[in-house]
């Protein structure tokens, strides 16, 4: 991988289209391979995406604005690499794990790079393997604490073939690019390791055992997720939806909610002003796992739609490898990447440039094969050393006028096993999360595994009552439907009670506000407790002279349910609430619920 | 456009389309614009020694030996406070008859602001009409487009907004603006004794089409000068961002590139992205807001333009004409305002959040109870409530020439609701029915 300094290739930029930038190369050079540009002693990145008769086509990751031919290029001899180490953790990076935050200006600079990894601080490590131990890539050496989180430093994930560890450092303090472990190998070579090592980020880390079918839920307190369409440790899904369907409300509050040890955010061509949020909030906001800061958790990865494409083509690669990394230390990571979309268009802008013929709306013909190898990157596995790792991976895909029939989406659907669809008309009428209860869908319900941890962490009754659930919402559709060509006093009450009923559904289970501090977030208990409530009031009995009664007496259920969503749980309002829901019911029925 | 000694001047142009021209020449830059025949070019693609121009205002009559003269830079806006009360055109020439502007050359379309040095936009503009401020409150910082049909008056309503939004700077761009609506911003910015705070880059539809390209970036070129280097609250309004779309498509075409979307080129996202994130709330006080015009056809917000657009802004804010009460009104369900939710009941009192939701929800039970008549159904009781309480909200609350301020917006909400509804059809926190409820 690495050519030696005095054999590197060079170059001269020979043409120049926007962002593609045509090299005249000296000597050999790789797909992917990563050189720069020089521009008046600027150095600009850029990635080989196709090599002709000597002539490289590079994307450059900066604005090409007075480029001229001739400029000089030098070529590194690797793919896109990024560092891995203590200190990433709490950070925000650009798409190419610069440090925004120690970049110089209001401005971003073209040409300016920053360190990924503050090697001036010093880490308190903690040695786990032993001399003589054998090792291979991924295995762990030893562990820093990096905000509370064990952070274990491992063998690098390039080094191929086992290894006998010679000697690994004592307890203390360490900078990061200090020596903490030596390693032999079969022909009696030594490497010395250090806690950071570099990879590229386009090839997926696969220092594991093996990659079970996942099992267990991610708690996300959103009703209609862990109800209903649960997502799974090491589970993928996608969430497509028209702008103004609150597709980054609901990824924002995934990632503040949900049990995960690590959380990495790639904000891939999106608003800036929604990246800010993420700055101010995290370090202010609790974790509701661990009471500290949800900063702490969480790495941030921005390039921002005004942000040059190349480098959003490769934030989400990097922020896969960074989860990753995380995954390989046994730790449970969920990354979200808003927006694929937004990927998936960088790709065609490259294409287009390069004169590839176009498959479906202009996109390169491997989108779908490009969107699916990158899906697979996630998952639950089983370390070498027996323990488990996970990285649940929730992206976010803006479908071109709202049609889920585009080519992105479609290529996700096929590449994800849950399917969050965001509905224009419930976002319309306010109704949020705009999941669409019926079209939406988890695959992991059908597993054998989840239901087994189901009913045995939940209730054996759960799956039962969450496809009950469903069925509620699908007859409530049905009935609406018919109501609505028949009208209101052509068809029999029973039409007008099988509407309400998934009415109740829909308000008090669906429907969540994201921005009332309570209701935000339900814990799986409180999931729990009110859907045997929604499933008892359901049940009982009622009986009404007329169509007329129905809906008054509905809207005041549905009022009391949301007042108890609003409230602590069982706190004394709560159970106030449930009592008044309680006479409600007896006074239509003669049945206590 | 200025030209400078040492130039290097080619006399042999290779081929010649409708918009391009393509020449043997050396040493000449990305982006570096230069003059064909003395019309304004830039350059767009270099493949070897090949060099191709896109030429502004069309080749109409270039001949193959006219000349042409690099101006070894990008294009350029000189900033200074004189920019203040004055009319550009796209290269940033006054057409108002005053003398050039002397002070600082700024390549436009300059570098995004690294998104750490960002402050969270948190100030209300308030803007006097309730289908903005109580619905979709606008934030200094934000950047929303209006998705109007033709026929509507979104330059009246965006002028109206800009004006009570007591912005330090208006900056406007306009794109294939017509000359009678060139001559409205201009006499109601000075009517209203503004025109001391106004600066305009202004291209009419009796310009070129291709030139708007450059609009956008001067204005945002003029507004970075004012909100970082002066630390003004600056407004930036561009209308029509369908036009410069539109000349967009046009270039991309006669680039032989292939279309994506509805005609436009592949990169539409992005290149609108790049102008609308020049929208920022600095530490400092500075800020840039950008309220923008983008032109429907017949309503249709999946074409790419609206769409792109809606996936960038942070919002969009959808006027359609109530036929019930005969006026132009500010859609709810279309509409919306992502930073809302960063001031409504934090800057404002604290039932508004739930007000607005509560008044939305019962004017949606409105319109279907609307379908059920035109489908000829019975209403309830209560769909009749609803319809009432749907005619007097669009006329109180939803219409553009309302002018209150938020308090009595909210107050005029909760006297609808008690006269239509009880509070169990309302749904609102307990908290405030209690303290609102009349």
């Amino acid at each position: 991988m690495s050519n030696e300094q005095e054999n590197r290739t060079t170059g001269k930029v020979s043409g120049i289209i926007a962002n593609l930038v045509i090299v005249q190369a000296d000597g050999p050079f790789a797909q992917n391979e990563i050189c720069y540009i020089i521009h008046n002693g600027v150095w600009l990145m850029a990635e080989v995406i196709k090599a002709q008769g000597g002539l490289a086509y590079v994307q450059v990751f900066e604005s090409t604005r007075g480029l001229k031919p001739g400029s000089p290029v030098e070529f590194t001899g690797h793919m896109l690499e990024v560092s891995l180490g203590p200190g990433l953790l709490s950070r925000n990076y650009d798409g190419l794990l610069n440090d925004l935050d120690t970049m110089t200006g209001i401005f971003l600079k073209r040409g300016e790079y920053t360190a990924t990894l503050n090697t001036k601080k010093k880490w308190d490590f903690t040695p786990i393997a032993n001399p003589g131990d054998r090792v291979t890539a991924g295995d762990w050496l030893g562990e820093v604490d990096e905000n509370s989180i064990a952070h274990r430093i491992m063998v690098p994930f390039k080094m191929e073939g086992s290894y006998t560890v010679e000697s690994v450092s004592e307890a203390g303090q360490y900078f990061p690019d200090e020596p903490i472990a030596r390693l032999r190998d079969e022909n009696n070579e030594q490497f010395v390791v250090t806690m950071v090592q570099r990879w590229p980020v386009k090839k997926a880390i696969k220092a594991y055992r093996n990659k079970p079918r996942p099992f267990k839920l991610l708690e996300t307190g959103v009703r209609i997720i862990d109800t209903l369409n649960p997502i799974v440790e090491g589970g993928t899904g996608f969430i497509p939806g028209p702008f103004g369907s609150g597709k980054t409300v609901m990824q924002q509050a995934i990632s503040k909610q949900a049990e995960a040890d690590i959380v990495v955010m790639a904000a891939c061509g999106e608003r800036a002003n929604e990246v800010v949020e993420l700055f101010k909030e995290f370090p202010e906001l609790e974790d509701p796992w661990t009471g500290r800061k949800l900063m702490e958790r969480t790495t941030i990865i921005a390039n921002t739609s005004n942000m040059p494409v190349a480098a959003r083509e490769a934030s989400v690669y990097s922020a896969m490898t960074i989860a990753e990394y995380y995954r390989s230390m046994g730790h449970k990571v969920l990354m979200l990447a808003d927006s694929t979309s937004r990927w998936a268009q960088a790709l065609r802008e490259m294409s287009n440039r390069m004169e590839e013929l176009p498959g479906p709306d202009a996109f390169p013909m491997d989108l779908p094969a490009i969107v699916s190898n990158f899906y697979a990157r996630a998952g639950y596995v089983v370390l070498n050393n027996g323990k488990t790792g996970s990285i649940t991976f929730i992206g976010t895909v803006s479908p071109a006028g709202g049609n889920l029939k585009e080519p992105v989406t479609e290529a996700t659907k096929k590449a994800t096993r849950c399917f969050y669809a965001l509905s224009q008309q419930r976002a319309d009428s306010k109704r949020y999360p705009a999941i669409d209860p019926i079209d939406s869908y988890s695959k992991y319900l059908e597993y054998p595994e989840l239901q087994k941890t189901l009913a045995e962490t939940i209730s054996p009754e759960w799956i039962g009552h969450v496809n009950r659930l469903k069925n509620i919402m699908i007859r409530g559709k049905e009935a609406a439907e018919q109501i609505n060509i028949l009208g209101d006093d052509s068809v029999s009450v029973d039409y007008h009670l099988t509407f309400w009923k998934s009415e109740i559904v829909d308000a008090v289970l669906l429907q969540q506000d994201a921005f009332d501090s309570i209701d935000a977030r339900t814990p799986l208990q409180r999931q729990r407790y009110m859907v045997d409530l929604l499933l008892e009031i359901i049940d009982a009995p009622l009986s009404f002279d007329g169509f007329e009664e129905v809906q008054p007496f509905y809207k005041r259920i549905i009022d009391k349910l949301r007042q108890m969503n609003y409230s602590q749980f069982e706190s004394e309002e709560f159970l106030a609430f449930r009592a008044e829901l309680k006479e409600m019911v007896a006074e239509r029925t003669g049945v206590e619920v | 456009m200025e030209t400078k000694a040492l130039q290097r001047i080619y006399t042999k142009i290779g081929q010649i389309t409708k918009a391009t021209c393509t020449l043997k020449a050396t040493d000449v830059g990305y982006e570096e614009l230069a003059l064909v025949d003395g019309r304004p070019a830039q350059v767009v693609k270099i493949v070897g020694d090949n060099v191709t121009l896109q030429v502004f205002s069309g080749t109409e009559g270039i001949r193959t030996n006219a000349e042409v003269v690099f101006a070894g830079k990008p294009p350029t806006l000189k900033v200074g406070d004189e920019l203040a009360g004055r009319f550009f055109n796209a290269f940033g020439d006054p057409i108002d008859g005053g003398p050039k502007i002397e002070g600082e050359e700024r390549e436009i379309g300059g570098p995004s602001v690294n998104p750490v040095r960002r402050q969270q936009p948190s100030e209300l503009i308030a803007t006097g009409i309730a289908g903005i401020d109580l619905n979709n409150t606008l934030v200094t910082g934000q950047k929303i487009p209006f998705f109007a049909d033709p026929d509507q008056p979104f330059n009246q309503v965006m002028a109206m907004v800009a004006l009570r939004a007591e912005a330090d700077k208006i900056i406007l761009g306009g794109m294939g603006l017509t000359n009678d609506d060139y001559l409205f911003f201009k006499d109601i910015f000075e009517n209203a004794g503004a025109l001391h705070r106004i600066i305009s880059f202004v291209n009419t539809t009796e310009d070129p089409p291709v030139e708007r390209l450059l609009v956008p970036d001067m204005a945002l070129t003029a507004a970075e000068y004012f909100a970082v280097d002066k630390k003004e609250k600056v407004l930036v309004l561009l209308t029509d961002m369908t036009l410069y779309a539109d000349a967009l498509s046009i270039v991309s075409n006669r680039m032989d590139q292939i279309p994506s979307k509805d005609s436009m080129p592949g990169s539409l996202y992005s290149d609108l992205a790049r102008l609308y994130e020049k929208a920022v709330q600095f530490g400092d006080g500075g800020s840039i807001t950008i309220i923008a015009v983008t032109t429907l056809s017949g309503g249709d917000i999946t074409h790419a333009i609206p769409d792109n657009t809606g996936y960038i802004t942070e919002g969009q804010l959808f006027l359609r004409r109530d036929t019930e009460i005969g006026k132009v009104i500010i859609d709810p369900f279309r509409s919306l305002s992502r930073l809302k939710q960063l001031v409504i009941g934090k800057k404002t009192r604290a039932d508004h959040p739930q007000v607005m939701n509560a008044a939305i929800r019962l004017y949606a039970d409105a319109a279907n109870a609307r379908t059920k008549l035109e489908n000829g159904f019975d209403l309830t009781e209560y769909d009749k409530r609803t319809l009432d309480f749907a005619k007097e909200y669009s006329d109180k609350l939803l219409a553009i020439d309302v002018n209150i301020d938020t308090v009595e917006m909210l107050d005029t909400a909760w006297a609808l609701f008690a006269r239509y509804f009880s509070p169990e059809e309302v749904a609102v926190k307990k908290e405030f029915v209690e303290k609102y409820w009349k």
